[in-house]
């Protein structure tokens, strides 16, 4: 039986002629966590957007829980979510008329205790009457993992899901989120720069460079191969475009300097900004 | 897993209860942001009020100064409510998905089980609800104080108010289309556009009265039909079948049209990548 959440085979994206995805294939497994790792303009986002159905691919195909993305992506939409720090939840909505409003987008069964079990299981019991336009940028990264597993998904894609946390509360995060994959074999991919939170929720890492995967495997695989100490110092090998150890003379995609990052949500990240404006 | 969401082959039953469901999901979502923002219900009410109150006293002062006006006292006031109703329609439509681009809300909303045509039906939800809530008291304000009732018209009234509302639905996806097409900045299109067909739409005069070859792009709106429609009742007192038929005959095309382009505009963001960028 295939247990792949996501088959992703020689997926590419270009805007404009620019490319920002290139012959990307991977696989996700039920119950696993798959990060995407690179610079900003790698091409995470816009593989991102491209599960999500956001940006249709230029070439290649998309496969979520057995379905085509491209021709399908409402059959499997109910059964997955996804959170990032850059969208918002509707600002003048309370808490609990925003994560009521999802529930219902998203068919859940029964609303009401679905919203009562998140908001005990994420802390978020005291905010519930409160505009989310007013809440600080950790409860609304709560508020926004609380959507996120409204329709408690099979498939969650995170995009900097502990962007602008402080340590404590990304870590508790973290700690939520592999408790609820251990509960229900959600399949995770995650986009983020933070490499201690890779080493720690990631089985699998895919490493992202100019629109192309450029290599892959566990952290603690990844490390020893480029004989380093942590995923941070492979990172910064692999964004300076060092080849793992066997690899010297392998060429990697010959780009201009930065391929085009999508459009989408690259211009909202404010990381991405500074490194357009540098 | 699936939070209670079926999707192992549904029938058409469970089908037409989840679309209604996320058709109701966003209908709730945008009373709760009206219920929680007295100034927007206040808006929704105060300009056919206004303009209520205004072409009331025209009529008053003109009744004794005009023969036309005579033979039909409500006909003045009839037009401006039902002019409300094109233009409230409309606006209605393209202010809820505004309100989805101001609240950066768009990308949560093109990433859940909703449809683009669900999304389309929500809205026209909306522009009903905000059309009946900015029209209906200056309706009844009209009967008290200047003893123009509107529902006089009779159950023609229904297909005025039918037609006007589908042809204000579909401008304004042709406008949402705009929007989705060149961004944000095309948003002020949502307040002008109407604007545009006001002169040949025959509102307060008689379709004879507009330059021949304006005569024919009048009747390319289903607007002026019924406008003469109106004027048909109230003067002559006939219920002219003919006009009705041929505004709905136009709505059709147009809402067709309105579709097409929005759902095309759809796609075309989702092939370029823009659903989240809008709004920013």
């Amino acid at each position: 039986m295939n247990d792949s959440v996501i088959e992703v085979s020689h997926l590419a994206k270009s805007f404009n002629g620019t490319v920002a995805v290139r012959d990307a294939s991977f696989c996700v497994a039920r119950g696993q966590t798959v990060a995407l790792l690179g610079a900003n303009g790698a091409g995470k986002t816009t593989t991102i957007s491209m599960l999500l159905g956001l940006v249709l691919p230029s070439a290649g195909s998309i496969r979520v829980l057995g379905q085509d993305m491209v021709r399908h992506r409402h059959r499997v939409l109910p059964r997955m979510n996804f959170s990032s720090p850059y969208v918002d939840l509707p600002r003048r909505l309370t808490v609990e008329q925003n994560l009521m409003f999802f529930a219902r987008l998203y068919g859940v069964a029964a609303p009401r205790a679905r919203l009562g079990e998140l908001a005990r299981d994420l802390d978020l019991t005291g905010l519930l009457k409160k505009p989310s336009g007013q809440l600080s940028a950790g409860q609304k990264t709560r508020v926004s993992l609380a959507k996120a597993l409204i329709n408690d998904p099979e498939l969650l894609l995170l995009d900097e899901p502990t962007a602008s946390l402080d340590p404590e509360t990304a870590n508790w995060m973290r700690d939520y989120l592999k408790r609820y994959q251990a509960q229900g074999g959600c399949a995770i991919l995650l986009a983020s720069h933070n490499m201690a939170e890779v080493e720690r929720l990631a089985h699998e890492v895919l490493m992202m460079r100019q629109g192309g995967i450029v290599d892959r495997g566990a952290p603690a695989a990844l490390i020893e191969r480029y004989g380093r100490r942590d995923m941070e110092e492979v990172f910064l090998d692999i964004a300076r475009g060092a080849r793992p150890p066997g690899h010297e003379n392998a060429t990697l995609p010959v780009l201009e300097p930065r391929a085009a990052a999508s459009p989408a949500i690259d211009r909202a990240n404010p990381a991405a900004k500074a490194a357009a404006a540098r | 897993m699936n939070g209670g969401a079926d999707t192992m082959a549904p029938s058409a039953t469970s089908m037409i209860a989840a679309t209604s469901q996320r058709i109701g999901a966003v209908v709730l979502r945008h009373a709760f942001l009206m219920r929680t923002s007295w100034p927007r219900i206040f808006e929704l009410m105060y300009w056919p009020t206004i303009q209520m109150v205004l072409w009331g006293f025209i009529t008053r002062f003109l009744l004794t100064n005009s023969s036309y006006i005579a033979q039909a006292a409500g006909v003045l006031i009839s037009a401006v409510l039902l002019w409300d109703v094109l233009f409230r329609g409309q606006l209605g439509f393209s202010l809820s998905f505004l309100e989805e681009i101001w609240s950066r809300n768009l990308g949560n909303l093109s990433v859940s089980p909703l449809r683009p045509a669900e999304f389309l039906v929500a809205l026209t939800v909306m522009s009903l609800l905000r059309t009946l809530i900015g029209v209906l008291p200056a309706a009844g304000l009209a009967i008290v104080f200047y003893d123009a009732n509107l529902f006089a018209l009779g159950l023609p009234l229904i297909g005025f108010f039918a037609c006007l509302l589908m042809f204000g639905w579909a401008i304004g996806m042709m406008v949402c289309a705009l929007i989705l097409r060149v961004g944000q900045g095309a948003e002020s299109v949502a307040w002008l556009a109407i604007f545009l067909i006001a002169p040949v739409s025959a509102i307060y005069y008689p379709v004879s009265v507009l330059p021949d070859w304006l005569q024919v792009v009048a009747w390319m709106l289903p607007s002026a039909p019924v406008f003469e429609g109106m004027r048909a009742i109230l003067i002559d007192g006939t219920v002219r079948l003919d006009l009705m038929a041929h505004a709905f005959g136009l709505i059709l095309v147009y809402l067709a049209i309105g579709a097409s382009l929005f759902l095309f505009a759809f796609h075309v963001a989702r092939r370029r990548g823009l659903l989240l960028q809008i709004g920013e």
